[in-house]
């Protein structure tokens, strides 16, 4: 088959996977805006993605998703580890035009799957996951006031946003490279486009962090002041 | 005019394929920066000869950047620190004195070490062997000017075709694919009416024996477009993904 | 009209008796032998389609029982290779680069011609051949270049096939352009990067055969001998490059392809390893060397600047389409120019001497290349050079950028202004270009008959290699069209017609004396050179003859210079023999060997140039004898006496060759004097 067994095959399930992650990743910020317009909004979203079967469904695709791409990413690196020879140069240097993130993507997809797990025990362990296990779910809106007031949890998703962002801007141009769609022309264009699409679904994620880490921690010091 | 330098080398010397290798410095003295990477070498190597010691073995040929037969990996860059030339066009005007120049063969797993500098690259003729021509046996083809051809297309096609084999690509990549050598034919025969009849099975052919010979995946770092001495754009690499694709979908 | 039985009495000719006689009569073989370059009868334009009607063919089921060798992966030896199999013939390729992509035939920068006359300027396979002849002196074959100048556009047809991006115009159509020598526009392209394309080209045909399993390629071996058994070319010695070791093939039928020997000269715009050691080799087996004084040297390359030099840079001629070449008119400003304290665009226009346009009106800047080279040599020599060592002149620019644009200029020559900015580190889109001549191409080369035999039987040559086409000088653009020619569209007829009549002989062992004699000669020479164990290295001694060849041997010949030429050549070979030092093991990887080999045979080759010149008493193409010209400095043919190719057969270790002539009849073009001027 021809997905498993050719390096065009096997990039071409990585910009699959990758390209409906972002899309996910898009919607989920998209949602998480809500929080800072209206509270309650924001709660209801929570209710209507609960234990529902198509929010099952959807996590459960995504799940398979984020398995598959995570599976290949690995498979990929092995390959072109070992394609690389068993000598490595003594020197390297990067090449003009080749960008940071192209070189570390493995690295940024571990950062982001580290975040990722973070992300599952604060949030959708207690939410989703305990309501398909039968109980009562946490308040979607008490919950991320609580976590982001935090300064360490702060400090750790701002830096997962960060390498979200760089793994974004190499993985949307990339992927859209890899299905075939550049060319002379569009090439800088998509990679423009990849950047503009990185920078408003991770700013998204940051507005809601920075959000409710101030709103948090300035009410935190009126609160002692009083 | 006439300005001299003193460099030292780091050179990669290995005896056969199997033997461990290992870097050896020399010293240099008055280079002239008018005189190209490679005739510094062989300053170095009749320097060697007069001292009765082997010379370092390192490919090269037409000298004038077309034939793609030189191969040096210096300080970190392949062909070298200049951009857009082979190795045999660097000059010594890039380099300042006192400076240390660390010269590697290339370095990938299909891309055997033969001796010091020098790499088996046979891998590409393989690849081209595969498919990387248009089926016609001499004789009996229609003239020439029968079928027109967009000059856009004739000209994205030549941009393609300068595509000299020399493996710069695959030694540039992290992962040691030789994609954009594969691409840079498959492009050129599927931008010409010519190429086209036979494009799905050429790049099927092609990229299996790609993967076959252990060059490793495309991730588009773009560092291979980058490199190329003849500046072989990365959206040929695209256009080498959509054959592809396409042609596995119609299967 | 050629009846058959001509044809075949012409395919299987008369030998004489000294060529059937063992090796040690034949070394006493004298002058009697006759050259019989098996012309076909007939109409000039007739000869090749009767020759092709009535020659022997080999059916498809003998093709698969016989072998043919190609040495060489060049336009010539690739495109043979690739359509010998395709026939159906089992092929043995051998290349001494890593790849056969990488023969120097890719470095070909300008164009290749052919009589499509595509652009309705008049052109017609008539005119390519006339200018052909024309441009190369009447020193050339008329029969062959007739038939080069038909199948030229073949060679085209067949290159769009297969690929090649040909420059085309907004139509679709392809684009040409003009070339020295010629005054229609037949030239077609494919940037400055033409031989690439077209070898590449050849090189996939060839590709697809081996992928196939009817070629077997041999990449990096080198060819160190033919075997002859019973009087025909059987086989070859050649040496694996990476391990060493001494390996010998059988084959029906033996093709050279090996290009030229203009590295005789050490710097040369010839790539490093290209040499004249296959040639060297048959010669002394038996083959005729003919014409080896025949060099062309290119006006435009880009000037020696050191003493490390190792090779020369061509710029195309094409350049030559929009550049205008001139000198200082006064001697005070080349003065200042070689002092560096001027530089070419402080010069105003009135003080300079474009003298290409001066002197040869008609045909200005492109007039063809010897013609350009002498010109320069002679501003040079009275001392208006530009550059510091004073031998170097300008190639201008700045007309064509007011007259089209900067952004014109760049996308028609950009990446020949890029390598010479690379290469020389000044802009000449600002600066003036400064070039000299250098040696480029030799027109000499194995005496081939019109079927490309040489005078050993079974063995044959094509491309550079052999002398065929250009005469005395050759034309910008058509070493491209005589290599494809010979590869794809006339030696796979022709070798058919030899090996007809082996159909029946059965592929011999390799174990026979005579393989094992050539390989035990070999190994004696690599012992020998091993054992020297000098002081000199290879390429030391190899300067010293280059310098010879070009102070002697070069763009002006005398009399008392090719004497002391031959003299100073009998010094080096001594120094060679006797002082070389090769590092390393003969039977391992061994580049100094490699190189040891080849400038043994240089060494030959250049006394044989300079013995040709110096019996060669007149001026013609790109041999110059400077005691024959006319007062106003042009070449000076002597028609009555030297309209012979000669032919150079070799007598032995130590003996001096003999010449036999070929006599070069002109029945169907008048032999003038060129005239390039009006």
């Amino acid at each position: 088959m021809w997905l498993f067994n050719s390096s065009v095959g096997r990039k071409f399930v990585m910009s699959i996977t990758g390209a409906c992650l972002a899309f996910f990743l898009l919607f989920h910020a998209s949602m998480n805006l809500v929080a800072i317009i209206s509270e309650e909004g924001y709660n209801m979203i929570c209710e209507f993605l609960g234990a529902n079967w198509y929010a099952l469904v959807g996590t459960l695709g995504l799940a398979f998703l984020a398995v598959v791409h995570i599976i290949y990413a690995f498979a990929l690196s092995i390959i072109n580890y070992r394609a690389r020879g068993r000598e490595r140069y003594a020197v390297s240097d990067r090449s003009n035009g080749v960008e940071w993130a192209s070189m570390n993507m493995l690295v940024l997809g571990f950062i982001i799957l580290g975040g990722l797990c973070l992300h599952l025990v604060n949030f959708w362990a207690k939410m989703q996951l305990v309501e398909i296990l039968g109980s009562e779910p946490a308040n979607g809106v008490e919950l991320i006031k609580y976590t982001f007031s935090k300064w360490y949890f702060a400090i750790i998703y701002l830096l997962w946003f960060v390498a979200l962002w760089y793994h974004l801007t190499h993985g949307i141009w990339s992927a859209m490279q890899t299905l075939g769609w550049s060319n002379n022309i569009w090439l800088p264009r998509i990679k423009c486009i990849s950047n503009i699409i990185a920078t408003i679904i991770v700013l998204m994620f940051v507005a809601v962090l920075v959000w409710y880490f101030v709103a948090g921690n300035c009410c935190c010091a009126s609160a002692c002041a009083a | 005019m006439d300005k001299t330098i003193n460099v030292t080398l780091k050179i990669w010397r290995q005896a056969g394929p199997k033997v461990k290798g290992h870097f050896e410095t020399y010293k240099l003295d008055n280079i002239s920066t008018d005189s190209s990477f490679l005739e510094m070498l062989d300053i170095l190597n009749e320097q060697l000869i007069s001292e009765k010691k082997e010379p370092v073995v390192f490919d090269h040929d037409c000298r004038e950047g077309i034939c793609g037969m030189c191969s040096l990996y210096i300080n970190g860059h392949p062909h070298g620190p200049d951009s857009a030339v082979t190795t045999c066009q660097l000059h010594m005007r890039r380099f300042h004195d006192g400076d240390t120049i660390t010269v590697e063969p290339w370095r990938s797993n299909a891309f055997p070490v033969i001796r010091d500098l020098m790499v088996d690259r046979r891998a590409y003729d393989k690849i081209m062997q595969a498919g990387g021509f248009v089926s016609v046996n001499t004789g009996g083809v229609p003239d020439a000017n029968a079928i027109p051809i967009p000059k856009k297309d004739a000209d994205e096609a030549m941009d393609n075709a300068s595509c000299i084999g020399c493996g710069a690509c695959a030694a540039a990549c992290k992962n040691g694919s030789a994609m954009l050598f594969v691409a840079a034919k498959v492009s050129q025969l599927a931008l010409l009416p010519q190429g086209k009849v036979e494009a799905a099975r050429r790049v099927k052919a092609m990229l299996g024996k790609m993967d076959e010979l252990g060059f490793g995946n495309c991730t588009n770092t773009g560092a291979c477009a980058a490199e190329c001495p003849k500046c072989v754009p990365l959206s040929a690499i695209a256009r080498l993904n959509r054959e592809f694709i396409c042609a596995k979908f119609k299967d | 009209m050629a009846t058959k039985k001509d044809i075949q009495a012409a395919a299987e000719p008369k030998v004489t008796a000294a060529k059937e006689a063992t090796p040690k009569a034949k070394a006493a073989a004298t002058v009697e032998e006759k050259i019989d370059a098996k012309i076909p009868e007939g109409p000039l334009a007739e000869k090749w389609s009767n020759y092709k009607a009535h020659q022997k063919l080999v059916n498809p089921a003998n093709k698969r029982k016989l072998d043919i060798i190609v040495v060489g992966t060049g336009l010539a030896g690739a495109s043979a290779a690739a359509s010998l199999a395709e026939m159906g013939f089992n092929v043995l390729n051998f290349c001494i680069q890593d790849s056969p992509r990488r023969a120097h035939s890719i470095a070909a920068q300008g164009g290749i011609n052919a009589a499509k006359n595509y652009q309705n300027d008049g052109d017609s396979v008539y005119r390519l051949f006339y200018d052909t002849i024309k441009g190369g002196d009447y020193r050339a074959r008329e029969a062959n270049v007739y038939r080069l100048a038909e199948v030229s556009n073949n060679i085209i047809d067949q290159c769009v096939a297969q690929g090649v991006p040909f420059a085309r115009e907004y139509g679709g159509l392809l684009d040409n352009r003009s070339f020295g020598g010629a005054q229609v526009s037949r030239t077609f392209y494919a940037k400055g990067q033409t031989g690439q394309q077209l070898l590449l080209g050849a090189y996939s045909a060839l590709s697809r055969q081996i992928g196939k399993g009817k070629v077997k390629m041999y990449s990096r071996y080198e060819m160190l001998d033919v075997v002859i058994i019973e009087g025909r070319a059987r086989g070859i010695i050649a040496r694996n490059l990476v391990t060493g070791r001494i390996e010998r093939f059988f084959a029906h039928a033996v093709v050279i392809g090996t290009g030229g020997y203009g590295n005789t000269f050490f710097l040369s715009t010839n790539a490093m390893a290209s040499n004249g050691s296959a040639a060297m080799q048959i010669y002394k087996k038996g083959a005729y060397f003919a014409n080896p004084c025949y060099a062309q040297i290119h006006p435009t390359c880009i000037p020696v600047h050191g003493a490390f030099q190792s090779k020369l840079t061509l710029m195309s001629e094409s350049l030559r389409n929009d550049g205008r070449i001139w000198v200082p008119k006064k001697l005070e400003d080349a003065k200042a120019l070689q002092a560096g304290k001027l530089k070419g665009r402080d010069i105003p226009e009135e003080d300079r001497d474009y003298y290409l346009e001066r002197r040869y009106p008609a045909f200005g800047n492109l007039v063809p290349r010897d013609v350009a080279s002498r010109a320069a040599k002679e501003r040079c020599d009275a001392g208006f050079g530009v550059n510091a060592t004073g031998l170097a002149v300008f190639l201008d620019f700045s007309d064509a950028i007011k007259r089209l644009g900067k952004d014109v200029v760049a996308q028609k020559y950009g990446n020949l202004f890029q390598m010479y900015e690379k290469i020389v580190d000044e802009n000449p889109y600002e600066d003036p270009m400064m070039i000299f001549p250098a040696i480029h191409y030799t027109m000499g080369g194995i005496w081939v008959d019109y079927e490309l035999m040489t005078s050993i039987k079974g063995l044959f040559c094509i491309g550079e290699a052999n002398f065929s086409d250009h005469g005395a000088n050759r034309l910008g653009a058509s070493a491209l069209m005589q290599g494809l020619a010979d590869g794809y569209f006339v030696l796979p007829y022709t070798i058919q017609n030899y090996l007809a009549d082996q159909i029946t002989v059965p592929r011999m062992s390799t174990d026979l004396p005579e393989f094992e004699e050539a390989e035990k000669a070999i190994k004696e020479k690599i012992a020998k050179l091993m054992a020297i164990q000098g002081s000199k290295s290879v390429d030391s001694i190899h300067r010293e003859l280059g310098l010879v060849m070009w102070d002697f041997v070069g763009m002006g010949r005398t009399k008392a210079g090719l004497e002391t030429a031959i003299k100073k050549i009998d010094e080096i070979r001594k120094e060679f023999w006797s002082n070389v030092y090769i590092p390393g093991k003969s039977d391992d990887l061994n580049v100094e060997l490699e190189k040891a080999l080849r400038l043994a045979d240089f060494i030959e080759i250049g006394q044989l140039m300079a013995r040709d010149a110096l019996m060669r008493e007149e001026s013609c193409g790109g041999h110059f004898r400077e005691e024959y010209q006319t007062p106003e400095g042009e070449a000076l043919r002597q028609d009555d006496k030297f309209s012979f190719a000669s032919c150079w057969k070799y007598m032995g270790e130590g003996k001096e060759p003999v010449m036999l002539k070929e006599p070069l009849d002109y029945e169907f073009t008048e032999r003038k004097t060129r005239n390039y001027k009006n």
